[in-house]
């Protein structure tokens, strides 16, 4: 047991985390993909997704939670997951109904209820938690960990 | 209510590509192009010239876009009728010019891929709010525009611009706070956020108290957005602590779009506002053409000066709203174009202004039309028509809305009106007098040899609107008027389905 | 007379607004006002007795309506959340930036803009 300063908080709060990030993590995905039966989706899951790399940061150190999901990261896919939402949206458009976020697959009667009912919900709803996730999670790290430059810096909502 | 416009184009294709392109574009810039000022600013460019060309080809038209499919009273709905239309080539017309002026004056500001996203996404804001046919999404959509404008007056993290962005951001979130308890109010009288279907429920039950205190509160949250007096703290502190592109759209279309569209739509078509509720909207109206007026002939800063003077011309505009008759309704859509296109050219004239000399204040200013000799003709041009000179655009409309006001009865507000429009002439001949016509002041003596003072994307896009001017001068002409001018006012009138 | 705790939660959060000297009480203030708010928005879909907004498997979307609280206030209160917390990130941010400029958290030394 090292005596040395390390970055994050105790030693106890250190191993606790170790042990959960992966179940927090694993809780945020189910949310999102359940999104179309259980209360939750996108916003909701994305926010938990998010607050497991937050709970890394916080505890470990920035630098740990820096290694696994960069600025640079983030910042894509934040883009990335709402340009994904905004395809799905227009892909609606070019089926049968026509219409800018049709659902354009249909399950039948059995399958309602289960995983992969929901059409376009699902994949939506990924995209979206992907967005709200890397957002938050980049709100918070330009926030607290960086250090503020001299010149302006971008904000992290929207 | 056809879904073909005049050209016999689909447009019931096109309404929601005033949204997702935008959207698209700002999202494309943060991914692909963020670091390559050139790229991302060309990129707008392309979308703001579509998005010009998608306006152009819906005028005359009138659509509803069910989203997903769904039909009406359950879906969220998008709709496009002459108010809405004009209200488009509004927004995207003045965006085009101010994306190519901020071509070259951005080039001072680092970060300004940043810029251009956050500009994509006030206009999709805008265009989402001109087209939204349900309450909640003319809610999401208005704050998109203004958290996009919250951050766009902050850009360059000067002292001032933060300061006034921080009171602007607090004051627009306790506005939105009250849009939304009245949003509450009227989806628990009326179990509708459809507006249509809302415009149905509030005409059977007439406006009882619950209703009317809703009114009150949307007057109170859309004032803040619109900046009528006395909602207007924000504003002299924002719009010019902003970058003079960013102060073109706030005060060109932002105000208007958010503020003095949806009291022109909750007014009209949905509450179905009788005479006692349009009075509150004529005194607002005159509050602010005096307060702003008077505020405006005080100032010594260009750009604090012009945001008075919006505030005042907003006045003008709300006061033809709350007349009511068909006439005042046209003088107020027509007055709402012209403001939007001289006020932000007068604001990107203030801002080649201070990219070339470095000072906002008239004191120090002066022979300009020797120095920059496109930003004086054109601020020639917008200060013309601002003060109501004929045979220029203001002049038509506050005519017109200064003879609705006799036609209504009202002589006491046109004999105000025609005085304030005589203190617009006062202080622009002030800002013409010290800054342009003067002699050049000992400190500024490098101004006339300076190579590279206006540049040419500035030029270009000053010109644009100042031609945008002259143009809308000509609409009184008839011809392009009846389609569109009168159609949007005739819509605005009609409350109940539409 | 559940409404008048909602308008209560919202006056307190506006008196925030209005009289804090420190420009992180007015952000938390404002939040204070936009929970009252939800909180408004979300009382008025209820029902008495009603169950929560969820279809079970195998459940007649007439009953499921018969029976179920209202579920739009709910979608509007989840988006209103979302923009609001979007708002608080760009106000921390802002007062972030406005420490670094002027060196203080109180509103009253912050005064450049007059007239």
């Amino acid at each position: 047991m090292t005596t040395e300063r390390q970055p994050g908080m105790s030693m106890i709060v250190r191993t606790v985390t170790r042990w959960l990030k992966g179940p927090i993590l694993l809780f945020g995905i189910y949310i999102v993909l359940y999104g179309h039966i259980t209360p939750g989706g996108g916003f909701g899951g994305g926010v938990i997704i998010a607050c497991a790399f937050i709970l890394i940061m916080l505890a470990l150190g920035a630098q740990h939670g820096l290694r696994l999901f960069s600025i640079g990261v983030a910042s894509r896919l934040d883009s990335a997951g709402l340009l994904l939402f905004l395809v799905i949206g227009w892909l609606g458009t070019g089926w049968a109904s026509g219409y800018f976020f049709a659902n354009f697959i249909t399950t039948p009667p059995e399958a309602w209820f289960t995983l992969f009912s929901g059409g376009t919900m699902p994949a939506m709803n990924i995209a979206l938690g992907l967005k709200v996730a890397s957002a938050l999670f980049l709100v918070f790290t330009v926030l607290t960990a960086l250090k503020i430059a001299a010149t302006p810096a971008d904000e992290g909502a929207g | 209510m056809g879904d073909f416009d005049m050209f016999g184009v689909d447009i019931r294709t096109l309404v929601p590509l005033f949204v997702a392109v935008p959207l698209a574009a700002a999202l494309l810039i943060q991914l692909i192009t963020r670091e390559r000022q050139l790229l991302s600013g060309w990129l707008t460019n392309v979308t703001m010239l579509s998005l010009v060309l998608m306006s152009c080809l819906a005028i005359g038209g009138s659509a509803l876009y069910h989203l997903g499919g769904w039909p009406s009273p359950i879906g969220i709905d998008l709709r496009l009728d002459n108010l809405a239309t004009l209200m488009l080539l509004v927004i995207n017309t003045v965006g085009l010019a101010v994306s190519l002026y901020s071509m070259d004056y951005m080039r001072r500001y680092t970060a300004t891929g940043h810029f251009y996203s956050l500009f994509l996404l006030m206009v999709t804001g805008m265009n989402g709010v001109v087209l939204a046919a349900d309450l909640f999404n003319l809610y999401v959509f208005l704050e998109v525009a203004a958290v996009a404008s919250y951050s766009l007056v902050a850009f360059g993290c000067a002292h001032e611009e933060l300061e006034a962005s921080f009171k602007y951001i607090v004051l627009g979130s306790l506005s939105s706070a009250l849009i939304l308890v009245g949003v509450a109010l009227v989806y628990g009288i009326t179990g509708t956020l459809n507006m249509t279907q809302m415009a149905t429920r509030v005409a059977e039950t007439g406006m009882d108290a619950p209703l009317l205190l809703a009114f009150a509160l949307f007057i109170c949250g859309f004032s803040f957005k619109a900046a009528l007096v006395p909602f207007h703290a924000w504003l002299p502190d924002a719009h010019p602590a902003a970058p003079a592109p960013v102060s073109a759209m706030l005060s060109g279309v932002l105000i208007k779009a958010i503020g003095v569209y949806v009291l022109a739509r909750l007014a009209f078509n949905v509450f179905g506002a009788g005479d006692s509720e349009l009075s509150l909207l004529r005194w607002l109206g005159i509050v602010s053409m005096i307060t702003g007026g008077l505020l405006a002939a005080g100032q010594n800063d260009i750009k604090r000066l012009f945001a008075y003077s919006s505030i005042s011309q907003i006045g003008f505009i709300v006061l033809g709203l709350g007349l009511g008759t068909p006439l005042g309704l046209v003088g107020a859509l027509y007055h709402l174009v012209n403001h939007a296109l001289f006020k932000s050219l007068l604001f990107l004239n203030a801002g080649t202004v201070e990219y070339a000399t470095g000072t906002r204040d008239l004191r120090k200013l002066g022979g300009l039309n020797q120095a920059l000799p496109v930003t004086g003709a054109t601020s020639l041009i917008g200060s013309m028509s601002i003060a109501g000179l004929p045979p220029f655009n203001g002049f038509w409309s506050k005519l017109i809305i200064v003879l609705a006001c006799v036609e209504a009865g009202y002589y006491g507000f046109a004999i105000v009106a025609v005085l304030v429009s005589i203190v617009t002439l006062a202080y622009q001949l002030k800002v013409q007098r010290t800054a342009f016509f003067a002699a050049l002041p000992k400190e500024l003596p490098a101004l006339l040899s300076k190579p590279g003072r206006e540049p040419r994307l500035m030029s270009l896009a000053m010109i644009l609107l100042a031609i945008g001017c002259l143009a809308m001068s000509l609409v009184v002409l008839g011809g392009l008027r009846d389609p569109w001018l009168i159609g949007a006012a005739q819509q605005t009138l009609s409350a109940g389905p539409f | 007379m559940i409404y008048s705790l909602c308008l209560l939660l919202i006056l307190v959060g506006l008196y925030g607004v209005v009289a804090s000297r420190q420009t992180v009480k007015i952000v938390i203030s404002l939040v204070i006002m936009q929970h009252g708010v939800h909180l408004l928005l979300l009382l008025i879909g209820y029902r008495e007795g009603g169950s929560p907004p969820i279809v079970d498997s195998g459940q007649a979307l007439t009953s499921f309506a018969g029976l179920s609280v209202d579920p739009l206030p709910q979608a509007l209160v989840l988006t209103s959340i979302v923009i609001g917390l979007g708002v608080l990130a760009l106000m921390v941010a802002l007062c972030v930036r406005l420490y670094e400029r002027y060196g203080t958290f109180d509103v009253t030394e912050i005064r450049r803009l007059r007239g």
